[in-house]
């Protein structure tokens, strides 16, 4: 069953682009991966399936249900934690941790203590006093503790140590194994990487590639490296190479088609190293990107 | 409406509550304890005020009060009290839903299991708690006001409670007011402001009005709609006026309504 439908959706902030004509679905269980640099349009992804914002056009479906006409419904399953926190400054972290658990109908008490141990959470401590980091926990706890059915995260990393990271990070990885279906953006790619099943590419309010993040790897580029005396960097200018460049004698590439074309050319030279690689995600999005 | 949200909001402004509720006793009371002296001297007074040009006294709303009597007296001090309530509704209204956008908790909020519409319902019905406490605030006060500095001068109770009843229909005016102007413009930055320039505003207009003689303006200002000098001089509420008060409030909760529902939240930026 798809947990998040997305057809055609855009929206326009007046003249100002938000996202064209989106289109995509993530599958119960899934971790997928929404990535793309600042201002392509995943936040406004994520709040135009939240209903916080409003479609221009197109149409989006959450546990198959329109998100303007039962968005309520819709939220009462859903987890959020939004790129930047920011909470009633006044209110004790406990207060504002059970503000948010009574607009759910379980009892939260118990998985509220237990996530905030997990994330060593200060619960006693003025909001208004935490820093960002801390403030980032008092969000992935809040989104969590419902025991939601779907997470929406938005760059949820930023701001904690690599310590938290990790730890949020199994925190996640339990969720799903759980059954969570995860919606994950992120412009930070290695994370993406580890933690996603499917990705999607933003990019100036487009998708540009939805893909498995093995396949994306493995079928789409190989990164080619090659070395050799008096190169000529015109022999490897052959239709799918791209992002040819020389430096210190070695030539770097991307290729995508049959790898013998390559490997022809390569055995006419003689070269002193070669090596075929899959690219980094962070490669291919560059690639994306330019 | 939605409990908890009531409960939140309402606790917010409990403080704002108790400080409002404070110096409008200290007003009410202060104020009136000079009634004693004002109509000792009622002739003089009378005479005094009379030296001063018919525009000036009329943009105090001086013009129809007669400061010898006990209501005509605590009418003077309801135009103060009113200016106060005015600026507080004002405050409440602007800021309603706009705090929550420039504070940025909106996001919190909104992506919870809640629809607009019982988030509106129920920080209205917040709000109108908070304005009715000081509203009651103001009733005591006046009454005990009026109790200790009379001296044995009659009054009609019956005009008093008019003038007293007449506060929630003010302040629903303001509050509403307030609110489907934060709703209009973009991006309220402070409230403060705003609730200063729509209370104060409306009070000039209403002076205004005063020195012009018989102009339009007066149907803008609920200064107007419940001019106490009036109600106290008729015993009654101008009905056409009241009843244009109360079409303006309702229709802009209406389009409050309206505009909050298809409202997009701004994001963090």
């Amino acid at each position: 069953m798809s947990v998040i439908e997305v057809t055609n959706l855009t929206k326009y902030y007046g003249k100002s682009r938000g996202i064209v004509d989106v289109s995509f679905s993530e599958e119960e269980g899934e971790i997928f991966g929404f990535i793309g640099p600042n201002g392509a349009g995943k936040s406004t992804t994520i709040r135009l399936l939240l209903s916080l914002i409003h479609p221009t056009s197109g149409s989006a479906k959450v546990f198959g249900k329109d998100v303007v006409a039962h968005g309520p419904e819709i939220r009462r399953d859903i987890g959020y934690l939004p790129s930047d926190v920011f909470y009633y400054e006044g209110m004790k972290v406990i207060d504002l941790l059970k503000y948010s658990a009574s607009f759910y109908d379980c009892d939260c008490t118990q998985r509220m203590h237990e996530l905030s141990e997990i994330m060593e959470l200060e619960m006693n401590r003025r909001i208004s006093d935490l820093s960002y980091g801390n403030k980032k926990k008092v969000g992935i706890v809040q989104g969590l503790l419902h025991s939601p059915k779907l997470l929406f995260l938005d760059e949820p990393t930023a701001g904690l140590d690599p310590l938290m990271q990790r730890k949020f990070f199994d925190l996640i990885r339990a969720e799903n194994a759980r059954g969570v279906t995860v919606f994950f953006s992120s412009h930070i790619l290695g994370e993406v990487q580890r933690l996603c099943n499917r990705v999607g590419i933003i990019r100036e309010g487009k998708i540009v590639e939805i893909s498995d993040i093995r396949t994306l790897q493995q079928n789409n580029y190989k990164k080619v490296n090659v070395t050799a005396d008096g190169l000529n960097p015109a022999t490897f200018d052959l239709p799918g190479v791209t992002n040819l460049q020389t430096e210190n004698g070695t030539l770097h590439f991307f290729f995508k088609g049959d790898i013998n074309a390559v490997l022809q050319k390569i055995s006419a030279i003689q070269v002193t190293d070669v090596t075929i690689e899959e690219p980094t995600l962070e490669e291919i999005f560059m690639h994306y990107y330019e | 409406m939605n409990a908890n949200i009531y409960r939140h909001e309402f606790r917010i402004r409990l403080k704002s509550v108790i400080i409002w509720s404070l110096a409008l006793t200290f007003l009410i009371v202060f104020f009136f304890s000079l009634f004693p002296v004002f109509a000792d001297q009622a002739a003089l007074m009378n005479e005094f005020l009379a030296r001063y040009p018919q525009e000036l006294r009329a943009a105090f709303g001086m013009d129809n009060m007669d400061l010898a009597t006990v209501l005509g007296f605590y009418s003077f001090v309801f135009m103060f009290v009113q200016l106060c309530l005015a600026i507080q509704a004002s405050n409440y209204g602007f800021g309603l839903v706009s705090i929550e956008e420039s504070e940025l908790t909106a996001d919190f909020l909104l992506s919870k299991p809640v629809s607009r519409r019982q988030v509106m319902t129920s920080k209205l019905l917040a709000a109108l708690t908070s304005l009715t406490l000081t509203n009651l605030v103001v009733w005591v006060s006046s009454f005990v006001a009026i109790t200790l500095f009379r001296e044995q001068r009659e009054y009609e109770t019956g005009t008093l409670l008019l003038l007293l009843l007449s506060i929630v229909i003010f302040q629903l005016f303001f509050l509403s007011v307030g609110l489907v102007v934060s709703l209009l413009v973009k991006r309220v930055r402070s409230v403060t402001p705003y609730a200063l320039g729509l209370g104060f505003g409306m009070y000039v207009l209403s002076a205004f009005s005063g020195v012009f003689g018989e102009v339009t303006l007066e149907l803008l200002t609920p200064f107007k709609h419940l001019d106490a000098a009036s109600i106290v001089k008729y015993s009654a509420y101008d009905t056409p006026l009241v009843l244009l008060n109360a079409a303006v409030t309702l229709v802009a909760l209406a389009v409050s309504y309206w505009l909050y529902t298809r409202r997009n939240i701004p994001a963090v930026s």
